[in-house]
């Protein structure tokens, strides 16, 4: 993996500033960092959602994402990456997913954050089972995670 | 082979990997879906809309049509929603 890109799947929570500091902290190429939180809600819709439970496909969820974020890195002049996602019981207002993004300039880090975010939600091998008022269910895939996800193979 | 399932396809299934070897004429994806859809109802109800499952042949996503020959490992999962 290039240097700087960080990709790490953990039932534990992350510390965001943490995060930023070990990816930019030190540096002063760096102009811009791009920091996605995904944050369980406690409600969808209607039903209120007790917890989220996450399941990943362990060695496929790693190295896709990082294959992702080496494609970020060669689409985008950007200084470093990093990709933390949760598995496991995750109550609301905990953190399920982070991005990191760093360039020298905002344009880059916002994209490339974007573009990872749009892989994970839509490509990234992660299931989401939900503990709501009708009991647990399975989350649905949405056509329009798709959507956003399919963008960036058009020229 | 290894085959896994994730999700609601491992719980319909009723567990989460097991060594299968199909014979000759199973040669994609698709026809490996339904060998195992045959071998029982709990993988008959697991694969019963073939075309909202998903598969990865040694960890790549793959289409149906994939030939199976040579994987190592193929999982089946609906689609993703991580993120």
């Amino acid at each position: 993996m290039t240097a700087n890109v960080t990709v790490r799947v953990q039932e534990a929570d992350f510390d965001v500033g943490a995060e930023i500091s070990a990816l930019a902290g030190g540096r002063t190429d760096i102009g811009a960092v791009v920091s996605f939180s995904g944050i369980c809600r406690g409600r969808e819709g209607e039903e209120s959602i007790a917890a989220l439970t996450l399941e990943h496909y362990p060695g496929m969820a790693e190295a896709e994402i990082a294959w992702h974020a080496e494609t970020a890195m060669s689409r985008w002049p950007l200084s470093g990456i990093a990709v933390v996602h949760r598995v496991g019981r995750i109550a609301p207002g905990e953190n399920i997913v982070l991005v990191l993004t760093a360039s020298q300039h905002r344009q880059a880090a916002f994209a490339a954050a974007e573009f990872l975010m749009d892989y994970l939600k839509a490509n990234a091998p992660f299931w989401k089972r939900l503990e709501g008022g009708q009991g647990p269910d399975w989350v649905a895939a949405r056509d329009h995670d798709d959507d956003a996800a399919a963008r960036w193979t058009k020229s | 082979m290894k085959v896994k399932y994730f999700a609601w396809v491992r719980e319909r299934v009723g567990k989460s990997e097991e060594t299968v070897e199909p014979p000759a004429n199973v040669r994609t994806v698709d026809d490996l879906i339904g060998w195992l859809s045959r071998r029982g109802e709990a993988y008959a109800h697991a694969f019963e809309t073939p075309r909202v499952i998903r598969a990865a042949i040694d960890h790549a996503h793959v289409k149906p049509d994939a030939v199976i020959a040579g994987a190592r490992e193929i999982a089946f999962f609906p689609p993703m929603t991580g993120g």
